[in-house]
C-alpha cells in the first residue's frame, strides 16, 4: 500500500531531520509513529505527501512513485492522501461546510470551487460526513465559532471528503483536553476500521499509542529505532526512544485513563439504551 | 554600571560617564544641525514680509468672512467630481495593488529575486510620490480633467494598499495554507481557500481607509488642474475672492469629516 | 449505519448583510453609482492619445534622468526641502510635547484638555496644502511659509499620537509614583516619560519622513522646496529633469524610511 525507501531529509539550515527511513504499511493497518518532540515525526508525515520535499529516498503509494511526480501529478496524488493536523488547521473564516468541501479541491475545477458550486454527490457526501462526526447542525457556522474538539471533527471530515486511500494524522489531540482527546482518537480509529483505511498517526505519547494501534514505529533523532507490534514495546525500548522515565507510573496513568474511557463508553451506551 | 565607588562609598548616578557624554553630544549635535538648517533656510527670507504677516492675516481674515454662501450652487458638481475621483481612483489602485501585493509577499511571490524586487519598487515609487505630484505629471501628459485626477489617485493608492496588503499576506497562518495544499488544491485554489479568507478583513479595512484618505487628497488635486473642487479653489484664489475660498474650505472640511465618519463606520462593521 | 438521503445542494449563507432586500438594494445602489460616476467622467480621448507620446517621453526621462542641466535649481530645491524638513520637525516636536500632554485625559484638567484637543483637530482637519496656501498669502513665497506649514501639520500629527500613548500608559506605574508623594512634574518625569519616550522618538522620526515627502508637494503652491523645482520642470515639459527630481525624492524617502526603521528598532 505505502512503501517508504531510504527517506532522508536535511533542512537548508543543515539540520538532519530524517536519516534513511524505510518501512511499508499494508492496507488497513493503523501505525502509531512515536518519539520525543523534534524526532522528525512531523517531517516524516509531510514527506509522504511532499508538503516537505525529501532530500533523498522514495515514497510509493501503491504503484505510484510520489517523489518523482510533477506538480500537477502531485496534486492528484495528494488528493488520495487525507491529512489531519495538530492545530486542526481549518480555514478559520470559512464555514464548516466550506472547510469540509475543501477536501474536494483536488477533484473540482477552479470555477466550481470559486463559486462554491460543488457536484451534488460531493455535497451529499459532505453532509453525510458531518452527520458521522456529529456536526450536522453546525454546517453553516464559521469554523472559528467551534470548540477545539468540534474543529478537529471538521478536520477529520475534510480529510475523509477526499476519499483518501491513506490517512496521515499529525498529533491529532495535542491541543485538546484529555476527555476530548480520547473521543477524537476513538473517532479516528473507528473510521479507519469502518473504511479499512490505513493510517499513520503521529503521537508524542508512546504509552497511549500502545493501546490503540496495531503497530508502532519509534523514531529517535530522525532514525527508526523500533518497528513492531505494540506488545513488544517494553520499558527498555521506551527508554531508548525517550530517555529515562518512570514507565510504570506512566503506564498506571494510562490505564486509569483507559478505565475512564471505558466508563465513558458505557455511560454513552447506557444513554443510548 | 551606574553604581560606582566614590571615596569608598557606593555612588549612584543615573547614567555612566560615557553614556552621559554620548547623550549630551547627541543633543548638542541636534541643536547644531537645527541652527545650521535654520540659517540656510532663512538665508533668502524677507523678514519684512514675516513682520508684516499679522497685518496680512488680519486683512485676509476680514475678507474671508462672511463666507459666500450663495457660491454653494456652483460647488455641487465639482463636489460630485471629487467624490468620483476618490472612489474610482481607489478602485483602480486596489485592482492593480492586489497582484502587486501577492508578488511582493515573501510567502506568495513566484520569484524571490526577480518579481519581488520589481513589486517592491512599484510600491516604493508609488508611495514616495504624493498624489498631487502624480496629478501634476498626468495633467501635463493626458491633459487637465477628472481623468488625470482618477489616475493620479489610483497610482498613489497602489503603493499604500499593496504595502499593507502584502504585510497582511505575510502574517497569515501557514498551517491553513498547508492543510489546503494537502488536499491536492491548485495554486489558485490555495489562494482562494486558504489565503483570501485570512486577508479579507484586512483588505476591506485597508481599502476603506485609503478611500477616506483619497477623498481628502482629491479635494486639492484641482489646484494643478486635475478636476474636482480644487479647480474652483484655484479659480477663486486667482481672483483673490477670499469669501468664496472660505466657502470652499467649509465644503472640503465637511466632506472630509463625513468621509472619515463613513470609513470609521464601515471599518467597524467589517471588523 | 443506515443510509439516509442527504441534500445535494448547499449554498453558503451570506456573510455581511443577512437581509436579502438590503443586500440587493446595496448592490443595486453601488451599480447605479458606478454607472453614473463613470458616465460623468469626460475624457478628451484625442488629448489622451496625443498625451501618450508625452507619457512615453516621461517614462524615457525616468529611465534616462537628466541631473545636470537643471542641477542648480535642483540643488536649491533640495536644500530648501531638507532644511525645511529638519527645522519644522524639531519645532513641531517641541510644541507637540506640551500640547500632547495637555490633550491626555488622564493628566490635564478639562479646560486645558479641550483647548489642546481643539488645536489638534484644527491641525488635522486642514491639509498641508490648504495651510500652505494661507501661509504663503500671509508670509510671502519661500521656504519660511513651508516651514510654518510643516510645523503646524507636525503638531496635529504628533500631539494626537502622543496624547493617545499617554492615555494608554500602565496606570499602575503612575499610581506607584503618585503614592510616593511626587509632584505633577515628577510624575511626568518618572512615570510618563520612561513609558512614552521610545514611541515619541519613533514617531518623530516617522514624521521627519512624512515632512520630507510633504515638502516636495507644498512647493507647488509656492512654499519653497523641491516641489517648486519639479513644478517648473513639468511645466516646461522637461521630463528628463522631472524624472531626475522624482528619482531623487524616491531615493531620499527610501533612505529615510530604511534608516528611521533601524533607529526605531534600536531605540525600542
Amino acid at each position: 500500500m505505502l512503501r517508504i525507501e531510504g527517506l532522508s531529509k536535511t533542512y537548508r539550515t543543515g539540520d538532519k531531520a530524517l536519516t534513511d527511513v524505510s518501512f511499508e504499511v499494508p492496507a488497513g493497518q493503523v501505525v502509531g509513529l512515536i518519539g520525543p518532540s523534534g524526532a522528525g515525526k512531523s517531517t516524516l508525515i509531510r514527506c509522504i505527501n511532499r508538503l516537505v520535499e525529501p532530500s533523498a529516498g522514495a515514497v510509493h503509494l501503491r504503484d505510484l512513485n510520489v517523489t518523482g511526480l510533477s506538480r500537477s501529478a502531485l496534486r492528484q496524488a495528494r488528493r488520495r492522501i487525507g491529512m489531519i493536523f495538530q492545530e486542526y488547521a481549518l480555514v478559520e473564516r470559512l464555514t464548516v461546510m466550506e472547510n469540509v468541501l475543501s477536501g474536494r479541491l483536488g477533484y473540482v475545477p477552479f470555477w466550481r470551487s470559486f463559486l462554491r458550486r460543488y457536484p451534488g454527490e460531493d455535497v451529499a457526501k459532505a453532509f453525510q460526513l458531518l452527520e458521522r462526526v456529529g456536526l450536522t447542525e453546525h454546517a453553516d457556522k464559521r469554523a472559528d465559532a467551534l470548540s477545539g474538539g468540534q474543529r478537529q471533527r471538521v478536520g477529520i471530515a475534510r480529510a475523509l471528503e477526499q476519499d483518501p486511500e491513506l490517512l496521515l494524522v499529525d498529533e491529532p489531540t495535542a491541543s485538546l483536553d484529555p476527555k476530548t482527546s480520547r473521543q477524537i482518537m476513538r473517532l479516528i480509529l473507528e473510521i479507519c476500521q469502518e473504511r479499512n483505511l490505513p493510517a499513520i498517526i503521529n503521537i508524542h505519547d508512546g504509552i497511549r499509542a500502545q493501546s490503540f494501534t496495531q503497530r508502532i514505529i519509534g523514531l529517535q533523532a530522525g532514525v527508526v529505532v523500533f518497528d513492531g507490534p505494540p506488545a513488544e514495546l517494553d520499558d527498555k525500548v521506551l527508554t531508548r526512544i525517550y530517555g529515562e522515565e518512570d514507565w510504570t507510573a506512566m503506564r498506571r496513568g494510562a490505564s486509569e485513563d483507559d478505565e475512564e474511557d471505558a466508563r465513558e463508553r458505557e455511560e454513552r451506551l447506557a444513554g443510548l439504551v | 554600571m551606574p553604581v560606582s565607588t566614590l571615596n569608598g562609598q557606593p555612588a549612584w548616578a543615573h547614567r555612566t560617564g560615557k553614556a552621559r557624554l554620548a547623550l549630551w553630544a547627541g543633543w548638542l549635535g541636534l541643536v547644531a544641525l537645527f541652527v545650521f538648517c535654520w540659517e540656510v533656510m532663512t538665508e533668502n527670507t524677507i523678514w519684512d514680509f514675516v513682520r508684516d504677516a499679522p497685518q496680512q492675516a488680519a486683512d485676509i481674515g476680514s475678507r474671508m468672512v462672511p463666507p459666500a454662501w450663495s457660491y454653494m450652487d456652483r460647488l455641487w458638481w465639482p463636489l460630485w467630481d471629487t467624490l468620483n475621483i476618490a472612489t474610482l481612483g481607489t478602485l483602480m489602485g486596489i485592482i492593480i495593488a492586489i497582484p502587486v501585493a501577492f508578488l511582493a509577499a515573501q510567502n506568495t511571490t513566484p520569484s524571490y529575486y526577480i518579481a519581488r524586487p520589481i513589486a517592491l519598487f512599484i510600491i516604493v515609487a508609488s508611495r514616495s510620490i504624493n498624489s498631487l505630484i502624480w496629478a501634476l505629471l498626468l495633467v501635463s501628459i493626458i491633459g487637465p480633467g477628472v481623468m488625470a485626477g482618477i489616475v493620479a489617485i489610483g497610482l498613489r493608492s497602489i503603493g499604500f494598499v499593496a504595502k499593507l496588503l502584502y504585510e497582511a499576506i505575510e502574517e497569515i497562518e501557514e498551517t491553513q495554507v498547508e492543510a489546503v495544499t494537502a488536499t491536492g488544491a491548485s495554486g489558485a485554489q490555495v489562494i482562494n481557500y486558504a489565503i483570501v479568507p485570512q486577508i479579507l478583513p484586512a483588505f476591506a479595512g485597508i481599502s476603506v481607509f485609503r478611500w477616506d484618505i483619497n477623498i481628502r487628497e482629491s479635494t486639492i488635486l484641482g489646484l494643478v488642474g486635475a478636476g474636482g473642487i480644487g479647480l474652483q479653489l484655484q479659480a477663486s484664489l486667482n481672483v483673490l475672492a477670499w469669501s468664496q475660498v472660505t466657502m470652499i474650505f467649509i465644503v472640503i472640511l465637511a466632506t472630509v469629516v463625513v468621509s472619515e465618519w463613513v470609513s470609521a463606520k464601515v471599518r467597524h462593521a467589517i471588523i | 449505519m443506515t443510509e439516509t438521503a442527504h441534500p445535494t445542494k448547499w449554498k453558503r449563507p451570506p456573510i455581511l448583510i443577512r437581509d436579502a432586500r438590503w443586500r440587493y438594494a446595496i448592490y443595486g445602489g453601488a451599480l447605479v453609482y458606478m454607472v453614473l460616476a463613470i458616465g460623468s467622467v469626460e475624457v478628451n480621448w484625442i488629448r489622451v492619445y496625443e498625451g501618450l507620446e508625452r507619457g512615453w517621453r516621461f517614462i524615457q526621462g525616468f529611465l534616462q534622468p537628466d541631473f545636470t542641466t537643471r542641477w542648480y535649481d535642483i540643488r536649491i530645491g533640495l536644500i530648501e526641502s531638507l532644511t525645511m524638513t529638519v527645522t519644522s520637525t524639531v519645532v513641531g516636536v517641541l510644541i507637540s510635547v506640551p500640547i500632547g500632554i495637555g490633550a491626555a485625559r488622564n493628566l490635564a484638567p478639562p479646560v486645558v484638555y479641550l483647548v489642546c484637543r481643539a488645536i489638534i483637530a484644527l491641525s488635522r482637519a486642514l491639509q498641508e496644502i490648504i495651510i500652505a496656501i494661507l501661509l504663503v498669502a500671509m508670509f510671502g513665497f519661500g521656504p519660511f511659509a513651508g516651514f510654518l506649514t510643516l510645523s503646524f501639520a507636525t503638531i496635529g500629527f504628533l500631539s494626537k499620537l502622543l496624547a493617545e500613548d499617554i492615555e494608554d500608559i500602565d496606570e499602575a506605574q503612575a499610581e506607584a509614583i503618585r503614592a510616593t508623594g511626587a509632584s505633577w512634574w515628577q510624575l511626568i518625569n518618572y512615570a510618563i516619560q520612561p513609558q512614552v519616550m521610545p514611541r515619541l522618538i519613533g514617531l518623530s522620526l516617522y514624521r521627519l519622513d512624512i515632512n520630507f515627502r510633504e515638502s516636495a508637494v507644498i512647493g507647488i503652491v509656492g512654499a519653497g522646496g523641491i516641489g517648486a523645482t519639479l513644478n517648473t520642470a513639468i511645466d516646461r515639459y522637461e521630463y528628463d529633469s522631472a524624472g531626475a527630481i522624482i528619482l531623487i525624492i524616491i531615493v531620499i524617502v527610501m533612505a529615510a524610511e530604511y534608516s528611521s526603521s533601524h533607529v526605531r528598532k534600536w531605540v525600542q
